[in-house]
């Protein structure tokens, strides 16, 4: 009963993009925003697939080329390091290593108690700061080691 | 219209925000009031100055003062200081005092003296979340004058004549670009401007779009009546948050002012603008793929032809132009094309963004004449290499530009002279690296970008990336021979010929460039010696992370 109730509001979220030109995305959008687990379901994409009348392979096909979606469960919060030239020149690797020592996790994997996800990502645009990664929307640059244990401790 | 005796500009852009300049801004403010002075002083958000390496800075006018890397109690003595007393806070500024203690314009500082601002002209003087500061700064002329004494044949002749070149990468005549899609058949035209920026070391739009978004309007509306578009879409990063935030303000603000709409200006012109925010993929920098990406589909190129300027988004004609691209037509209008191949190169007519990255004094975001050296940039902007270490090499246009040594720091960075040497004025990406680094490993840290960035639709780049990785790996490891070299040129001259679309044709280009202008050192590796230390002998060579 309560899956039925989701799924029916995740209906009415992604309505308004059906007609919208190029829709397709905003409603993948808006649904991972919704997901408290930060990804897309197999339901969510059948979803999709079934209110924009496209095969469910379409669907999948777009939600896995981009690397803002997901389509396994992550973390409360996403760290996405910057290991791009710009950042690994001045150092992103150590970075990314204590954050793997910190953690105790790969990129890719979610820490145990489900509080972050860690992740590499492609140039984040801020190289005037690197090296640099996101967690969530925020982005900090300049980073140091010592910088790292202060930075995750905001993230709750 | 209120007057301030002073004004306090504060940077409000992703670099500045990142080290801070929110709280900067807030106990500026607060200390403001504490002393009494908000009649008279005047806090005000800009764009970016381009020092972000001293970020978060802000200048104090009208004597023109920077200060930078600050902290909220640093603001402290600069209120109770400054703007109370008159009195310069000098361990907190950025630029000389002269021998009576005054201060020289920063205009005349090593940073800014060699500058040339034509796109960023607005950038750290202007609120850009204000459109007023924009029209007072000039803002919309152009396009007024666009509407009222020029044709859109007229704009496009001007363009032409301008000789602008596409700044994102490929450096296509823009003023072609128009007349292509003027001249094509369709229903609805659309112009698109390009700001997903993915190209590593990059964020000249970002700053563009956070400094100044006006601007992109104004050009994005000039570009629609050339060619005859009432529509237009700008494509940001969707990691660019900022910068959406300002340029749908902006949509916003230019709308309820009658500069986009219906009639715009009291002419027969109507334009209206959307923002459409990526999804997190490199190759939708590319014009095809970004069109597939705003359909809603996956960002995989199109094969060309036909052109986007004979159908494009939706099947239309389209042109897709780069921000900075846009960023330059106001100015042409404004002041002619005689003007503005009065900066740069024959070839390359006017300025160029670049952003400065890697082992730099002054990392950050600047803006030249094309035609400058590197070594003017590198030691006279940027500031030289810092900790006392000798340059190696820089690698120009991002990661898919060559890599450059000692020996090329006099050519111009010009599209031509850039290209005759085996690499290109890209995106404006400068990646200066010191002699602690090893040309090999960061070559592979180049390819493992485009392996993960391939978009997998062709065979050349799917396949060729990672096999590239993973000979570079070899060589890396002190297990390469002088046939992997061999095939790692035969590849990339395959993928540089055979690539549905530039990921895959210049993918290669650092790793020709590092052949071509490191050979020695990459030749040690062949003999099991990695001269800079960085490479690990004899370790297992070419697993390809994710």
């Amino acid at each position: 009963m309560a899956e039925r109730q989701a799924n029916s509001s995740q209906r009415q979220m992604i309505l308004p993009f059906v007609d919208q030109p190029g829709g397709l995305l905003k409603a993948l959008h808006a649904l991972q925003n919704a997901s408290p687990a930060h990804f897309l379901a197999p339901s969510d994409l059948k979803l999709v697939a079934e209110v924009f009348g496209v095969p469910e392979a379409k669907v999948w096909g777009t939600a896995t080329f981009y690397s803002l979606y997901s389509t396994s469960p992550r973390g409360r919060h996403i760290i996405r390091v910057c290991e791009s030239a710009p950042c690994y020149v001045v150092g992103a690797m150590d970075i990314l290593k204590v954050l793997e020592e910190t953690l105790d996790v790969k990129p890719g994997e979610t820490t145990g108690d489900g509080r972050f996800t860690l992740e590499v990502a492609s140039c984040l645009g801020v190289c005037g700061v690197a090296p640099a990664l996101m967690v969530d929307l925020d982005v900090h640059g300049n980073l140091t080691r010592d910088r790292l244990n202060a930075i995750l401790a905001e993230y709750a | 219209m209120k007057y301030y005796r002073a004004h306090v500009l504060i940077c409000s852009g992703s670099n500045c925000a990142i080290k801070g300049c929110r709280s900067v801004k807030q106990a500026c403010e607060q200390e403001i009031i504490r002393h009494g002075l908000q009649g008279e002083v005047q806090v005000v958000d800009t764009g970016c100055l381009g020092l972000c390496d001293q970020g978060p800075a802000l200048v104090v006018y009208p004597e023109g003062v920077m200060y930078g890397r600050l902290t909220p109690s640093d603001v402290l003595e600069i209120v109770s200081e400054h703007l109370l007393k008159g009195r310069l806070v000098h361990r907190l500024m950025q630029q000389p005092t002269g021998p009576a203690g005054e201060v020289s314009p920063l205009s005349m500082t090593p940073f800014f003296q060699k500058q040339k601002r034509v796109v960023l002209k607005n950038c750290g003087l202007i609120d850009p979340e204000r459109i007023e500061d924009y029209v007072r700064a000039g803002g919309y002329t152009a396009l007024a004058t666009a509407l009222d004494v020029m044709t859109p044949e007229r704009v496009i002749a001007e363009i032409k004549q301008s000789g602008l070149r596409g700044r994102g990468g490929a450096g296509f005549p823009t003023g072609r670009k128009w007349e292509y899609t003027r001249v094509a058949a369709g229903q609805q035209k659309y112009i698109i401007g390009n700001a997903d920026e993915g190209e590593p070391g990059t964020f000249k739009d970002r700053l563009i779009l956070e400094g100044d978004p006006h601007l992109i309007i104004e050009g994005m509306a000039i570009a629609g009546y050339a060619i005859g578009a009432t529509r237009g879409i700008v494509y940001i990063r969707g990691e660019y948050e900022l910068s959406i935030h300002r340029m749908e303000l902006a949509i916003r603000q230019a709308r309820e002012n009658g500069l986009l709409g219906e009639g715009i200006l009291g002419s027969a012109f109507s334009f209206d603008l959307e923002v459409c925010a990526g999804a997190g993929a490199y190759v939708c920098g590319e014009e095809t793929a970004l069109i597939e990406s705003i359909e809603g589909n996956r960002g995989e190129p199109r094969f060309k032809p036909p052109y986007p300027a004979e159908k494009g988004l939706w099947g239309q004609p389209t042109s897709v132009n780069n921000v900075e691209t846009l960023a330059n037509v106001p100015s042409i209008i404004e002041q002619g094309a005689l003007w503005y191949r009065s900066l740069g190169t024959p070839n390359s007519p006017g300025t160029k963004v670049f952003t400065l990255t890697g082992n730099i004094v002054n990392s950050g975001l600047i803006e030249v004449p094309m035609g400058i050296t590197l070594r003017e940039v590198i030691y006279e902007i940027g500031g030289g290499i810092p900790d006392g270490k000798k340059f190696k090499m820089a690698q120009t246009g991002g990661t898919s530009g060559g890599c450059l040594a000692a020996a090329h720091l006099d050519i111009p960075m010009d599209y031509d002279s850039l290209q005759s040497h085996g690499s290109s004025l890209g995106s404006g990406a400068l990646l200066i690296m010191d002699d602690t680094h090893c040309i090999v490993d960061l070559t592979r840290c180049f390819l493992k970008f485009f392996v993960h960035e391939s978009c997998g639709q062709c065979t050349p780049c799917r396949e060729g990336t990672p096999a590239l990785y993973h000979l570079l790996g070899k060589v890396s490891a002190g297990a390469g021979g002088h046939a992997d070299i061999q095939l790692i040129n035969r590849l990339s001259r395959t993928m540089q010929s055979s690539s549905l679309c530039a990921l895959g044709q210049t993918a290669p280009v650092p790793v020709l460039s590092a052949l071509q202008h490191f050979w020695p050192e990459v030749e040690a590796h062949l003999n099991g010696r990695c001269p800079a230390n960085k490479c690990v002998m004899g370790k297992a060579a070419g697993k390809i992370a994710n």
